[in-house]
This record gives structure tokens, sequence and C-alpha cells, in this order.
């Protein structure tokens, strides 16, 4: 589709310059932007303008700009990775918004997730989740050969579906209590799947369950918001899974 | 002048990496516990090293730019990964990947390394299974395999399109047990400013605190760089933003030499440039040329009304499309190596046959695939690629031919390393896409990946140890000895010039100009006027960016036009030593294509007589020529021939 020019957007955004200090919303104009623009580059060109006025450039997080590092982390109009469905913000594209509209972007909003600076987020609670036992207990070196155990197409496929989960936090964002729920399943459904990590299903479990309650994430009440927001659409079906490798953990405890 | 020693062990190839282990010191359980490692970098191969050497007893201190190590850039490898399992009965072995391997870097890679990487192999794709990387399997339960460019068997193990992803996670849960158990301690958002050297030997870094701005020191009795590649010297590139050649570039200014830094290569699926506002490029994996067909028009008239957007593809009939691959290579068509398809498309566009608004794009078309094997089995193999190309392009490449064109993907150049991958610093080792062992001129496609792997799960454990056996007497390092406190002292110097410059243009602004001078002159296609005529440009942009680049914000909060302004300082001195590496190195071979030599058709001619050697620079102080040292590489078991893909 031939790209179009957006004349005006106005950019309402959470400034705040460090953990510390009160944030508020500041509002910006930015000029002349094709459609065929991506959320970010957008707001690179923001940025460029607001440097050479001698304005503070927002702080948000990227890397790959692809979809899958999982760092981009904004909530734009309300909505976790905004308006499209099925991307993280760096797929999104300027498309997607209208002439004139005013875009609010906002950190990631969760007791676990404190503000760095604007809209850079603290995401190190994830990282403790999987120390408490996303991984399968093995060494390097002394492994079986690769075909010696057969995983039949389906529970591969599934568990890839399960793996495909970037860590980004949209779900926890999304969620009214900050349920940590659907990225915690996704680690335990993808291990669980597959024959190698059958061994310590429930271990792992209980261990991550601990651990996500530990750090300040709020309990799952079923809203399904996370679903709805996840840009890898990571199933829900996956928070039924984890209760059941719980539930049975703690029968067997 | 320094130790050039590339360690290669004697005996046959088959024997030499069995015979190197047997000869080389191990260090007891005892004395691991002692000693400490830093490794820079965990994407596939520090995360893979960190964990591996963690597992084995050292203390291990790891370092990552992002907020987690599951980000680095390896997350975005989508194809596949190599190895010599000969699962399909298909006549593979490992010397046919080393083989491959070696033809298809343009027989600029040493033969012990290469073998011992296909000798590793098998071995990588059991460590994965093992950690739960969840595989393509066939419906028998075995695992699946795909073709990749530049090879005649299906050798390419993968994880849909999202391969790169699945395997740092394996090599992160691994890490995460270690980080859990103690053995790792995990330095998020710190960025390596410098390398610490101690009477000769690596002691340790000074990094920066990404969220605070503290300036530390951190000592080890080895430093690992893992830091991948410079790609983006040329702005745009498939790497991620934050990739960088600075941890690399600090080593070399501390005497560890750079090899080959003119090997770039050039990935010939990339999502077209389109504006200028652009910030990176979007690869589609090079498995797409398993089932896509790449063509342009037949008739310029066609492809002017492409241009015009009067047609589209599929208004062109099936005898007006120039199959340009599969018509002048025909026994590998879709599948030649990335170098060359990469040229090919160039030289369609170049003569007019770019079929985008810019005249700088062609098609890659699955319709013929989709006819063939059905829509399921198209999505099922590329469903997510294809989602990523209609989201950036909304178009729908199940209707539409995909357009594409050749980015900056890949640096094969790097610090140089022996064949225990240690730099020309003792102590000081380097692994992964930031060294330039493995693949020459040019990389076929998925061996990166296996590359990173092969180094840091099987290679580095067992060669530092020999370094390591010698400094089990060495106490823990004194971060307070002259030369941390002198390093610091650069750093910090360094980073307060920048911020006090308080010119008039952004950092993006200055980089943006690099990388065209970059692709202009350095890309694809080289020559000795353009080649000198970039040096100039560089050094001219490079004073100017020092003395009216703007960077705002705090130095101690996070700060991220500080980091990049960082970044691009380096990548000036880095364009630079590109482009008088290509201008030494008068001959084509794989990513590097010099317009003085070329064969009567047009394809890359190599000249085994004058550059069969590896380019290995030298730093000599700032604002001094490095000098250029020469390893010779020796053949003794393929014979080197033209490379030929018809
Ligand atoms: C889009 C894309 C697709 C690809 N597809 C394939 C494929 O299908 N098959 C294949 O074999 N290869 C593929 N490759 C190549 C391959 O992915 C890379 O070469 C490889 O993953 C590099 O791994 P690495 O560990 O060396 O570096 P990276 O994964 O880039 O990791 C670098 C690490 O260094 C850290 N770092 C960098 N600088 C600093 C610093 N100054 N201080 C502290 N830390 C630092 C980063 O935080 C990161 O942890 C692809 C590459 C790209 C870009
Ligand atoms: S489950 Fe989805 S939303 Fe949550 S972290 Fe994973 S990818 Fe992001
Ligand atoms: S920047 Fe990597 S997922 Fe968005």
């Amino acid at each position: 589709m031939a790209d179009k020019i957006l004349k005006k957007l106005n950019i309402e955004v959470w400034r705040q310059n460090n953990a510390k200090s009160k944030g508020k919303f500041e509002t910006y104009t930015i000029e002349n932007i094709s459609t065929g623009t991506s959320f970010l580059e957008m707001l690179d060109i923001l940025n460029n303008d607001l440097i050479e006025k001698g304005i503070d450039p927002i702080a948000f997080d990227h890397d790959c700009r692809e979809g899958i590092c999982g760092t981009c982390s904004l909530y734009i109009n309300g909505r976790p990775h905004g308006p499209d469905s099925a991307v993280t913000t760096c797929q999104l594209h300027m498309r997607k918004f209208k002439e004139g509209e005013t875009i609010t972007i906002e950190p990631w909003r969760a007791k676990a997730f404190p503000v760095i600076k604007d809209l850079v987020v603290n995401r190190s609670a994830f990282e403790q989740i999987l120390q408490a036992g996303g991984f399968v207990s093995v060494n390097t070196g002394g492994v079986p050969d690769g075909n010696a155990i057969l995983i039949s197409h389906e529970d591969a496929e599934e568990a890839m579906d399960a793996a495909s989960c970037i860590g980004c936090g949209a779900c926890v964002a999304a969620c009214k209590n900050s349920s940590a729920m659907l990225f915690v399943s996704a680690k335990v459904s993808h291990l669980a799947k597959l024959p190698q990590g059958r061994v310590e299903a429930k271990r792992r479990a209980r261990n991550m369950v601990a651990k996500m309650d530990e750090l300040g994430f709020g309990g799952c009440t079923n809203t399904q918001a996370c679903e709805a927001e996840c840009p890898k659409s990571i199933s829900i079906s996956n928070i039924a899974r984890l209760n059941r490798e719980y539930l049975a953990a703690r029968f067997s405890e | 002048m320094q130790n050039l020693d590339s360690k290669i062990p004697a005996g046959p190839l088959a024997e030499k990496w069995s015979r190197h282990k047997a000869a080389i010191r191990v260090v007891s359980p005892a004395n691991k516990r002692k000693l400490e490692i830093i490794v820079v970098g965990t994407g596939l191969g520090g995360a893979s090293a960190a964990a591996s050497l963690a597992e084995l007893g050292y203390n291990v201190k790891a370092f990552c730019y992002q907020d987690s190590p599951r980000r680095a850039h390896s997350i975005a490898a989508q194809g596949g990964i190599n190895a010599a399992k000969n699962y399909q009965n298909d006549n593979d072995s490992i010397y046919r990947l080393f083989y491959d391997t070696v033809k298809g870097g343009d027989y600029r890679a040493r033969e012990a390394n290469v073998y011992r990487l296909a000798e590793v192999s098998p071995n990588i794709i059991d460590q994965c299974v093992a950690q739960g990387v969840p595989f393509a399997r066939e419906y028998g339960g075995l695992l699946d395999n795909r073709s990749f460019g530049g090879v005649l068997v299906s050798r390419t193990f993968y994880a849909r399109g999202q391969t790169g992803q699945q395997l740092l996670l394996g090599a992160y849960q691994a890490l995460n047990r270690q980080i859990a158990k103690g053995n790792v301690k995990m330095y998020t958002r710190h960025e390596m400013l410098d390398v610490v050297i101690i009477d000769g030997k690596a002691r340790g870094i000074i990094a920066r605190d990404m969220i605070t701005g503290q300036i530390k020191r951190f000592g080890a009795h080895a430093v690992v760089v893992a830091t991948g590649g410079y790609g983006n010297v040329f702005f745009l590139s498939t790497n991620a933003m934050g990739s960088n050649g600075s941890a690399a570039w600090q080593c070399y200014k501390k005497g560890a030499m750079f090899a080959n830094p003119c090997f770039v290569q050039i990935h010939p699926t990339c999502i077209p440039v389109h504006g200028d506002q652009q910030s990176k490029l979007t690869l589609m994996s090079e498995s797409l040329r398993n089932d896509g067909r790449v063509w342009v028009p037949k008739k310029i008239e066609d492809a002017q009304k492409l241009r015009e957007g009067k047609i589209g593809p599929n208004d062109i009939a099936e005898e007006d499309r120039d199959f340009y691959l599969e018509r002048r290579y025909p026994s590998y068509g879709n599948l030649v190596p990335r170098d060359v398809a990469s040229r090919a498309a160039k030289e369609r566009c170049d003569a007019g046959y770019g079929v985008n608004s810019e005249g700088k794009a062609v098609y890659l078309d699955f319709k013929y695939a989709i006819d063939r094997l059905g829509r399921n089995v198209i999505e099922e193999r590329y469903g997510n690629l294809f989602q990523m190309y209609e989201k950036i392009t909304d178009q729908d490449p199940y209707k539409v031919p995909m357009q594409i064109y050749p980015a900056i993907h890949y640096t094969m150049g790097g610090i140089w390393v022996d064949y225990n991958l240690m730099t020309t610093v003792p102590g000081l080792y380097s692994i992964g896409e930031a060294n330039f062992s493995d693949h020459g001129a040019n990389r076929l496609g998925a061996s990166a990946l296996m590359q990173g792997l092969a180094d840091g799960y099987f290679i580095l454990p067992y060669t530092i140890g020999d370094y390591l056996a010698g400094e089990i007497m060495t106490p823990k390092t004194d971060i307070n000895a002259p030369e941390f406190v002198e390093a610091e002292k650069n750093v910090t110097q360094r980073i307060e010039k920048l911020f006090h410059i308080k010119g008039a243009k952004t950092v993006d602004y200055y980089h943006k100009k690099l990388g065209n001078i970059m692709w202009n002159f350095v890309g694809m296609s080289r020559n000795e006027k353009g080649l000198k005529q970039a040096i100039a440009k560089i050094r001219e942009l490079r004073d100017e960016f020092w003395k009216n680049v703007k960077v705002p914000g705090e130095l101690n909060n996070l700060n991220p036009e500080l980091e990049k302004a960082g970044r691009l300082a380096d990548f000036f001195d880095i364009g630079e030593l590109i482009a008088l590496d290509a201008l030494d190195r008068n001959e084509s071979c794989g990513g590097h294509f010099r317009e003085e030599s070329v064969t009567e058709d047009g394809e890359a001619l190599r000249n085994d007589e004058k550059y069969t050697y590896v380019s290995v620079w030298e730093h000599q102080g700032e604002g001094k020529e490095p000098v250029l040292h020469k390893e010779p590489l020796i053949y003794e078991n393929i014979k080197l021939s033209q490379r030929s893909y018809k």
C-alpha cells in the first residue's frame, strides 16, 4: 500500500527522570510522519527534534526492532504494544494512527516493574523467576544423541508455541492484578511438553510460582487480558497447564 | 611485532583437535574455584561459555548491555543451525561440512579451525535437545532438517523461523541455572568500556553501569570477549540497534590484533529500504530461498511500470519473468551462497530491472511453492516470517511476491585469535561473531549459530584451562592496581569529552552520514578510488563529529544518547580500518568484491598467489597508521579452486 504522510500528531508521553523522582505527562507535537514509518522510528525522529531544541530526549527500551528480543515495552493509548494485534511495539507502524491524533505513551505499570527513567522499566523480576527453575538441569557434555528420544511433531510444536514467549512483560502490564501467570506458564509449559523437561516439571512449577508470589506480582483472576495483549499470542491454556503442574507438585509434597 | 603464532596442532587434520585436547593442561577442581573469568557478552557465544565455565567450577562474571541475557542479538537468528549429523542419509559428513565451509568462505579460513567446528557440530545439537530446545520434528518424532544456501545436503536444524531465539533461550537457561547457584554473577545493563592489561596479561575490564552512570572496575584471571559483530558501522543493517564494535575495538587499542575487517557479509534477502527515516533493516531468512524463487521482469518496460505502480508482479506473465539465479547458476539456483545472490540482485537492479519505486528490490515469490505444497506447509515453515513481512510492508506475501534487497548482515572479520581462541594478548579470548575465526571471506547460512555454540560449549572451556593452569598461583586481581586506575581515568575522560562538546548535531545525524559513506564506497562493490575517497571522508566526518556532536542528558543517569555516541566514535575508526583493509586486498573473494578483480563474465576473481593470507592489523597509537601483518593460510587437505555454483 502506498504510504501517506501524517501532517501532525500530538505525543503525550510519561516523563520521569529516575526511579525516585515523580513523573508527569508532557505533550510534544511532531510533523510529517510517513505511515510506513515504525512507531519507534517516529520516536527517534521526535527525539532528534527534542535534542536539537535542547530538551532531554525520551528514554525507551528497544534493541532488535524486529519483534523478537522482547526489549521494547510501551503502553500506547491504553494498550501494551499499542493498537495492532500480535505485534511488539517495534513492529507497530504509523499506519495504525490517524491524522491529528493524540497518542499517549506510558511505561509498563506494575509494582514488580519499577520505572528506571521515562518509559524504561526494570524487569529483573522476570529474571529471578526464571532463575528459580526455568531450565533443565543438564551440564554441557555427556548428553544422549539428539534423536535418542523421539518427540511427536505435535508435542514439539506445542512446546514451540509456549517457548515463543519473548519475556516482554506485556501480560503483566495488561493485567489489572499485575499477574505474571502467562509468562510463568509459558516457560513451565514449554519444558513440561518435552520429555527432557518432564523430569523436573513439578519442582519447576512450584519454585517458579513461589518466586513470582514473593516478587509482588498479583494473582490470576482469569480476565484473559494477558492473552489478548500478548504480542506472541501465548495461549492462556498454558495457565491451565501450569495450574495442573502446580497442583500435582503440591499433592506430591 | 607481536606474536602471530596460530598454534595449529601438528598431525593429520582429523586428529588435530583430539591430539590437542590430550596435550593441553587441565585445572583441578579445587584450583578452578580460586580462578575468576570475565565473560563480556551473553549472546550464544558468551552465554554458552559462561554457563559451561561455571559448571566446571570457575567463578564467572558475565556482562551484557541489555536488561537480560535473553535479549542478545542472537535471539534474532531465524533460519537454523548446521550440524554434520547425516540424519538425512544424504551423504553428509564432518568432512563435507568442513569442505563446504572452507569453499563457502572462498578459501580464506584456516583448515584446522573449520575442521574442528564441523567435528563438534553434532554435539551442539545433542546439547540443545537435552536443554529442551524445541527443534522441528518429523511425524515419526525424529529431528527435521532443511537445506541452506551454498550446500547440496540438508543439515540445518531449526525451530520454525526462530532458531536463534530457541538456542539462545537454551543457553540462557543454562546460564540462569548457574546464576541461581551463585557460580555466575550477572551484570546486565553494564557496558564494557575498556580492557585492563597488567604485565602483558588481560586482568579485567572497566564497565559503565548504564542506569547510574557509575564507572566500575572488575578483575579476573582471564577475559573473554563475546560481544558480537560490528555491522552497524553501516548504520542500516540487520543487527540490533545496540550491536556495536566497541568492546572489540578497545581490545584492539590495547594490543589485540584485528583480522580481516573488510570481510563483511551482505545478505541477499532483506526488506528493502524505504525513505530516509529508517532505523534498521529486517532480514527475511535465507531459508526462504528453499521455497521461494527470485525473479525480476525480463522486459525493462515492465520494470518501469512496476516502479511507477502501474502494474503489479502478478500481472507479469510467467515467460516474462527472469529467474536470474536459476538462469545464471543452474546447479545451485536460488540456493547460491549469499555473496553471489547479493551481487546478482545488485547487478539486475543496476541494469534497471529493480521493482520498487526506488528501483532497489527484486521479487522472492512463493506462488510456486504454495501451488506445489499447499499454503499450510508454507505457513508452518515460515509463518512468523510472513507475518513479520506483512506487518512491516502491509503486503501479504501469500498473495504478492515479497520484495527483497541485500543488506549488511554479518561480519566475518573480527579480533584475531589463535587455535585456542586466544587473542594476541595473553589471557584475552574472543568467541562468537566477535572473532574472525571460521568463516573466511563469506559465512554460510546457519553457521554462525554453530560457531558461537561450538566456541562457548565445546572449545573455549577446554582451551582456556590450558592458560589458566599457569595462573593457579596468581592471587585475585587487585582492582586498585595502577593499570585499573589509569584505565578508569581514560574512560571517564573520554566520556566527559564527548559529553561536553555540546555541538549542534545529533549522534544519529553523524551515524547516518558514516553509514552512507560506508555503503556507497565500502559496500557491495569496492574499487581503489572509492576506497581512498572513503578513507578521506571518514576522517573528515570523524573530526567534525568530535567538534560538533551534541550529547544531551546527564552523565550519571540512564543516557542512551551517550551510549550511542561512544559506540559511534569507535565506528569511525572501525570504518576506516575496513576501508584500509579493503584497499590492501586487491582481489575479489567472498563478500569482498573488488571491481578490479573479476572474470570475463563478471564473477568474483580471487588471487590466490598474492592474497592467501589473513590480514592482521596492529594498532600503533591514536592517529597513526596501523601495521598490516599477514598470517599465511596453508591448505594441506583442500585444493584451492575458483568457486563455481554454475
Ligand atoms: C537477523 C539475523 C538473523 C540471523 N540468522 C542466522 C541464522 O539463521 N543462522 C545462523 O547461524 N546465524 C544467523 N545470524 C547470525 C548470528 O545470529 C550471529 O552471528 C550470532 O548470533 C552472534 O552471536 P554472538 O554471541 O557472537 O553475539 P550476540 O548475540 O550479538 O551477543 C553480543 C552480546 O554482547 C553484549 N555486548 C555487546 N557489546 C557490549 C559491551 N560493550 N559491553 C557489554 N556487553 C556487550 C550484548 O549485550 C550481547 O549479550 C543472524 C543474524 C541476524 C542479525
Ligand atoms: S507471555 Fe506474551 S506478553 Fe507475557 S512476557 Fe511472554 S510474550 Fe510478553
Ligand atoms: S525491540 Fe526487540 S522486540 Fe521490539
